[in-house]
C-alpha cells in the first residue's frame, strides 16, 4: 500500500470545567474552565470501536499528522506513522491527539489567561501531574462519545500517559502502547529536568514567571532544551552526525560555536524558544518528575485483573528511558497476566528512536492493532 | 494451509496439548508452534524469544512475544500460572539447563521438552568412521558455529529426568519424516516429552 499524507487538518477545541464543575487536580487546587486542543485523523465508525488516542512528549501537541497548510514545512510530529496506510492507519482507525494540559499548544496552561485575574496564570497556575492530563483527555474521549478506545499509544512522557489510562481507565481502552517510557522517573532523569528548570529560573527575563508581554527568558528555555536533546541522542547517533566536524565559517573569537554539535544544538534551542513557553516545560517536567505509577502499589498488582492487550516498545541505545525501564512495564504485565509483547529495537538513535525508527514501530504497531480490532470482530464489541 | 507446511515436532506437540490451555512457549521462535496452538486448540499463548526479527515475525501473526532470555525470564511468573510450558528445540541451547528446567516445571503444570538426540547412529558413525563432530539434520550446525551448548542423549535426558524427580507422562520421538519406534536413543533425531512433577 502506498503511503501518503492525511493532508490538510485544522485544530480544533473543546472546553469544559467551567464554573461550578472545575476539575480537581491530584495536588487539590480546582481549575476551570479548561480548553483543549485537539486534532482527529481518519472517520469514527458506526459501533466507535475504532478510535486511537495518540499522545504526545514533553514538547509536542496536538498536531500529530497532516498540514495545517499546504506549504507548511514540515507535518504533524508523528506524521510517519499517522496516515493513510501507515502504523496508524486512518483508512481504518479514527486517531485523536490533544496538547496536554499545562501545554502551550491551545490547551489551557500558564500562558492561558487567568479568568480570575484576566491576565496570563504564569506561576497561579496549579502544579498538575499526568493523572490530571490523563482526566483532561478523558473528558475529551467522553465529549467524543467513545465509550471505549481501541488503543492509546505514546512515546517517552506520552507513554507515561498510556500506562496511566492503562492502569487507571482500564475499562475504557482494548490495549495500550506504551513507547520508549517507564513507570517512574528515575533519580537520572529527574537530575536532567531539574538542570533544565534551573537553565530557565537563572535567566534574568524569567521574572518569576511574570515574562508574558515582556522578554520571555529564551536562553534559559534554549539552554534546556539544548541539555534536553543531548539526553535524546545517542553517543553513536551523534558521532555519526557531527563527528568532530567544525563549521565551515572562519569565526574570530574565543568562544562561539566552532563544532557542528555545538551549532546544531544552539540551532535546536533557538528554534524551539520560537515555539514554546517557558512556564509550560516547568510544569510539564514537574508532572514527568512527579510521574510514580507504582505509588502505594505493587509492581505485582499494579495491572491485577486488566484485560487489555499491551505492546511495549524500547530502543537499545535509549540511555534516557533505558530498556530496563520497559522491562520493569512488562514484569508488571507479567506478574499481573496480562496478554503483552516486548520488542527491544535494535536502534543507534538514542530516545529520539520513537520518533525515527518508522518502519520497526509500524511492523509493530500495525500488526498488534490489527489484531486488537479483528478480536472484536471475532468477538463482538 | 499453515498445517501443511509445519514442522513436524510442533504437529506432535500440537496434538500433545488440550484445547484451550494457557501455554508459554521458551525459545518461540518464528511463533508457527504458537500459531497452531491459537488457531487449532483455542489455546492462549505467549512466546519468549531472544531474536528481534523473530518478535517481528510472531507479531506479523497477531501473538504475543516478550523480547527477551529464557536464562532469566521466568522468576516473575508465580508458581503454576501456566497449563503448558514448552521448551521445544531450546533447552539445548540455554546457559543454565537445570535452572531452567526446574523454573519451567514451578511456572508449568506441564512442561512439554523437545531435544535433539545427540547420539542418533548418524552422529556416532561420524563421531566414530570420521573423527569429526557430528553434522546431522538436527543438529546442523558446525562445531564452531552452533547455538548448542548443551550435547545429550535421549538416554541422558531420560536419567536427567528422574533425577530431577520429574515424570515422563509421554513420550515421542522423531526421526526426520515420521515417528521412530524402535530404539530411539539410536534411530530418533529429536525426542519429545510429556513432564508433570
Amino acid at each position: 500500500m502506498k503511503e501518503k499524507s492525511i493532508g490538510i487538518v485544522k485544530t480544533e477545541y473543546f472546553t469544559f470545567a467551567g464554573p461550578p464543575h472545575e476539575l480537581k487536580l491530584e495536588c487539590g487546587e480546582k481549575l476551570g474552565p479548561i480548553t483543549v486542543a485537539y486534532e482527529t485523523y481518519g472517520e469514527l465508525n458506526a459501533n466507535k470501536s475504532n478510535a486511537i488516542l495518540v499522545l504526545h512528549a514533553l514538547s509536542g501537541d496536538a498536531h500529530a499528522a497532516g498540514l495545517h497548510q499546504a506549504d507548511d514545512k514540515y507535518p504533524g510530529w508523528w506524521d510517519t506513522i499517522i496516515g493513510p496506510g501507515k502504523a496508524f492507519d486512518t483508512d481504518k482507525y479514527f486517531v485523536i491527539c490533544s496538547n496536554i494540559l499545562g501545554g502551550c499548544k491551545g490547551t489551557t496552561g500558564p500562558s492561558s489567561i487567568n479568568p480570575k485575574t484576566n491576565k496570563p496564570y504564569a506561576l497561579e497556575f496549579p502544579i498538575i501531574s499526568i493523572q490530571d492530563i490523563v482526566n483532561c483527555q478523558r473528558e475529551l474521549v467522553d465529549h467524543l462519545g467513545i465509550d471505549k478506545l481501541l488503543s492509546v499509544a505514546g512515546g517517552s512522557m506520552g507513554g507515561m500517559q498510556a500506562l496511566f489510562w492503562l492502569a487507571k481507565y482500564p475499562e475504557r481502552l482494548r490495549s495500550a502502547i506504551p513507547i520508549a517510557t517507564a513507570l517512574k522517573h528515575s533519580s537520572q532523569q529527574i537530575a536532567f529536568d531539574e538542570v533544565g528548570r534551573q537553565a530557565i529560573m537563572a535567566d534574568a527575563n524569567w521574572k518569576e514567571g511574570n515574562y508574558y508581554g515582556a522578554t520571555p527568558p529564551a536562553k534559559g528555555l534554549a539552554v534546556a532544551r539544548m541539555i534536553g536533546h543531548i539526553t535524546y541522542m545517542s553517543d553513536q547517533s551523534m558521532e555519526d552526525k557531527f563527528g568532530r566536524e567544525k563549521k565551515k565559517e572562519v569565526r574570530p573569537f574565543k568562544f562561539t560555536a566552532d563544532f557542528e554539535v555545538e551549532g546544531y544544538l544552539k540551532y535546536r534551542g533557538d528554534l524551539f524558544v520560537k515555539r514554546f513557553d517557558a512556564n509550560s516545560y516547568l510544569y510539564i517536567t514537574k508532572a514527568m518528575d512527579n510521574f510514580n505509577l507504582l505509588e502505594g502499589k505493587t509492581i505485582q498488582t499494579l495491572f491485577k485483573g486488566i484485560k487489555a492487550k499491551l505492546l511495549v516498545i524500547a530502543f537499545k541505545s535509549d540511555w534516557l528511558y533505558p530498556a530496563y525501564q520497559s522491562k520493569e512495564i512488562v514484569r508488571a504485565s507479567k506478574l499481573s497476566g496480562l496478554e503483552a509483547t516486548y520488542c527491544e529495537v535494535d536502534s543507534t538513535y538514542g530516545h529520539d528512536a520513537f520518533l525515527l525508527e518508522t518502519k520497526e514501530e509500524t511492523h509493530l504497531i500495525k500488526n498488534f492493532l490489527k489484531k486488537v480490532y479483528g478480536d472484536i470482530e471475532k468477538n463482538g464489541a | 494451509m499453515e498445517h501443511k507446511h509445519a514442522r513436524l515436532d510442533n504437529l506432535v506437540i500440537t496434538e500433545i496439548i488440550e484445547p484451550n490451555t494457557n501455554i508459554l512457549d521458551l525459545g518461540c521462535g518464528n511463533g508457527e508452534l504458537m500459531s497452531l496452538l491459537v488457531g487449532e486448540k483455542g489455546c492462549t499463548a505467549h512466546g519468549i524469544e531472544k531474536d528481534e526479527q523473530a518478535i517481528y515475525e510472531c507479531v506479523e501473526k497477531g501473538l504475543n512475544v516478550l523480547h527477551g532470555d529464557i536464562d532469566s525470564g521466568l522468576s516473575e511468573y508465580s508458581d503454576e500460572s501456566f497449563d503448558y510450558v514448552i521448551l521445544n528445540q531450546s533447552l539445548q541451547q540455554v546457559a543454565h539447563f537445570d535452572t531452567v528446567f526446574r523454573e519451567a516445571l514451578r511456572v508449568g503444570k506441564k512442561v512439554i521438552v523437545g531435544l535433539p538426540n545427540f547420539a542418533h547412529y548418524k552422529s556416532r558413525l561420524q563421531l566414530f568412521f570420521l573423527g569429526r563432530a557430528p553434522v546431522t539434520s538436527s543438529l546442523p550446525y558446525s562445531w564452531y558455529d552452533s547455538p548448542n551448548v548443551h550435547f545429550l542423549s535421549m538416554t541422558d535426558f531420560i536419567h536427567y529426568c528422574s533425577s530431577r524427580n520429574a515424570k515422563i507422562e509421554r513420550s515421542v520421538f522423531l526421526g526426520e519424516k515420521k515417528r521412530v519406534a524402535l530404539l530411539p536413543n539410536l534411530f530418533a533425531n529429536v525426542g519429545i516429552f510429556l513432564l508433570t512433577k
